[in-house]
């Protein structure tokens, strides 16, 4: 029993993650309808900002991890709104596949400029914010996968928040609906989705620095394989769906969890992978997404 | 246009050449190694060997008149990269030989290619048994697998006095895959039981769940066959989530970063490698000393291996008098009771060195010689 509960909470920290980032994937595609594959890159830009200032303030602090947090988030939003001014504004309007090998391209860029700028070895990443082991009748509990937990409901509860309750969230939500005619009652499209990719990409950073405390070496390419589950887990929610990419992140990270710790560990990616064929092949718009009949 | 076209091929002509014209005046040898990425430590410290190696011998005067270049190659620890490389230096820098490297995996994607050219490839530190099954002129300066299974499998049992162990390999490396082999196979035969038999794959980060299994298994011990990279995530993971039972690593684990990200957590663990700088022996001593005018920094296996394959292709070329592929080859095969640095090597019919291992722990933050075992 212990050990089933054990693997629910290694499952539940692992999928949080993925959550967060599959957040800025199906925002961007809710508002703009095409995937972004530079995300998964913006995450480790995160996780670097956080290892470079993180040097600047004194470890195991809570407000020192606060400014790390905050600093990275900030770096991040500042990194995807420049994305999306100088490589996709100019194609607003292009074909989407175009927008996506814009994307991939943007993608390498970014993974090997890292590796000229921060070099391809790995690096210790600090441990900024307090951290302690507890046990709980047989179940360890350490801070850090509390705080991922943590930390991600309080940033899917704030989004939410911006998106229904705010007047940018309306926007972006009109944006999102029809972007004509969203421009037709005033709302200015361009400022909407600059907001969309500064908000996306700072919850990258946030994940980015969450995913660094648990698991403390960063490199460039850091962000390949969590950028493919995180986009998985979108799709399974039901892409362009908030709350669907966190329910997606969560049933990944917790079936590959439970894969991992069983005698079957040599095929956890298969059997992730082979569940969200299947229930794609029963909800093809995916958990919470809904199924629309394209008119043209 | 004419007179442009004809200076072009001119031009291209000398630069035909031009290398040829220099590759009289030097015996070239190249090298590929991980001087960056995942497993960049092991690049970088086989390197300093090798290039240890072929400065003593240029500042002798070289060899058959000639002094050594050696040709230096990062494949980025990556797959793929070191067979472009190797192609790279046979058809276009002309080698002689081939150096490289400590990852099995990736040496095996260059065997083919030096098989193919009839180029000798001599890895420092390949252990995985098939690398030398590539072909007759594919060569190593390091143990074998099994051996290093065998003698893990060993120490579990006397040493710890463990009879319940977990085993946690990879799927994707050649090495891990071996050794959790041989090691599974010793330890069952002498009467031990592998609880738990996890699997990660090269790349993971999240070790928690195999770990969680571990643990609720009861193993005595945990035999990890890793790289460091992974290594000190795996321990820290595990003494986060309470798993006290030692460690037990390979080669793939003696990296200063191994302390570096797992800190404390790596503490008290015991890795099988191929040398000590804690050996007392006069060899040992020398190229120690050496090392650590020249770099600054103790020696370590690592260094050591690219230090004797260096050598032992030095050695050859002394013999054979040639550094014709053919005839080198043959002088390679007939490596017998060579002294290296990690060991004396004699080559077997399999073009395996037997030579002996150290087992070393990490103590206060290094690693410590704790024995020796021969073969």
């Amino acid at each position: 029993m212990s050990e089933f509960l054990q693997q629910l909470l290694n499952g539940l920290s692992l999928g949080a993650i993925y959550a967060l980032i599959a957040l800025g994937y199906t925002m961007v595609y809710g508002v703009l309808r095409f995937i972004n594959f530079a995300h998964s890159d913006v995450f480790m830009v995160g996780a670097f900002i956080g290892y470079y200032v993180g040097k600047l303030v004194p470890e195991g602090t809570l407000w020192g991890g606060m400014i790390v947090l905050i600093a990275s988030m900030v770096g991040c939003a500042i990194l995807g709104m420049t994305i999306e001014r100088l490589a996709y504004r100019p194609l607003r309007g292009a074909a989407t596949l175009n927008v996506l090998i814009t994307a991939i391209g943007v993608s390498l860029l970014l993974e090997y400029s890292g590796q000229v700028f921060f070099g391809a070895a790995p690096r210790t990443f600090p441990q900024i914010f307090p951290s302690a082991n507890f046990s709980v009748g047989g179940l360890v509990i350490s801070t850090n996968q509390l705080a991922v937990i943590l930390v991600a409901v309080l940033l899917m509860i704030g989004l939410q928040f911006i998106v229904y309750r705010t007047k940018i969230g309306t926007a972006m939500r009109a944006v999102s609906l029809n972007p004509k005619a969203a421009q037709l009652v005033g709302v200015n499209n361009d400022v909407v989705i600059s907001f969309t990719f500064g908000l996306g990409s700072a919850l990258a950073a946030a994940g980015g620095i969450l995913y660094a405390l648990n698991y403390p070496s960063i490199d460039p390419l850091m962000g390949v394989m969590p950028g493919l589950k995180a986009f998985v887990a979108a799709v399974l929610g039901g892409i362009g769906n908030i709350p669907g990419a966190a329910l997606g992140g969560l049933i990944l990270g917790t079936v590959e969890t439970f894969v991992n710790g069983s005698q079957w560990s040599t095929y956890k990616d298969a059997i992730a992978f082979a569940i969200l064929i299947i229930i794609l092949l029963f909800r093809p718009a995916g958990l919470l997404g809904k199924f629309t009949v394209e008119k043209v | 246009m004419r007179r442009l076209f004809r200076t072009l091929s001119l031009l291209s002509l000398f630069a035909l050449v031009a290398p040829a014209l220099r590759a009289q005046d030097t015996i070239k040898i190249g090298e590929f190694a991980s001087m960056t990425g995942k497993e960049a430590t092991f690049g970088q410290f086989a390197h300093k060997g090798t290039l240890q190696a072929i400065e003593e011998v240029n500042a002798a005067g070289g060899i058959l008149g000639k002094k050594i270049e050696l040709l230096l190659e990062d494949n980025q620890s990556k797959p793929g990269e070191s067979a472009t490389i190797v192609k790279k230096f046979i058809s276009r820098d002309k080698v002689v030989a081939v150096l490289g490297e400590i990852v099995s995996s990736r040496s095996l994607e260059a065997a083919p290619i030096c098989q193919n050219a009839k180029i000798p490839l001599i890895s420092p530190g390949a252990t995985a048994p098939e690398f030398t099954s590539k072909g007759d002129y594919i060569f190593r300066a390091c143990f074998i697998d099994p051996f290093a299974g065998t003698i893990m499998a060993k120490f579990a049992k006397d040493t710890l006095k463990a009879r319940r162990v977990a085993v946690l390999s990879s799927v994707s490396s050649a090495q891990s895959v071996g050794i959790a082999k041989f090691f599974r196979e010793r330890f069952t035969a002498d009467g031990g039981t592998i609880v738990a038999d996890q699997k990660f794959s090269e790349g993971d980060k999240d070790f928690r769940a195999q770990l969680t299994a571990i643990k609720a298994a009861g193993a005595e011990a945990v035999f990890a066959p890793a790289y460091y990279a992974e290594a000190a995530l795996i321990c820290k993971q595990a003494r986060d989530l309470g798993l006290t039972a030692p460690f037990l690593g390979t080669d793939g684990w003696e990296s200063a970063d191994l302390v570096g990200i797992g800190g404390t957590a790596v503490e008290g663990c015991f890795i099988v490698t191929h040398y000590s700088p804690e050996n007392q022996s006069p060899l040992v001593a020398a190229f120690n000393a050496h090392f650590l005018k020249r770099w600054g920094s103790p020696s370590n296996a690592l260094s050591a291996l690219g230090y004797d394959s260096a050598m032992m292709l030095i050695d050859a070329i002394k013999r054979a008098g040639t550094t014709d592929g053919p005839k080198l080859r043959d002088a390679l095969a007939a490596t017998k009771n060579f002294p290296g640095a990690a060991g004396t090597i004699t080559l077997d019919a399999n073009r395996n060195p037997t030579k002996s291992a150290v087992v070393l722990t990490v103590k206060n933050g290094k690693f410590a010689f704790l024995q020796d075992v021969s073969p």
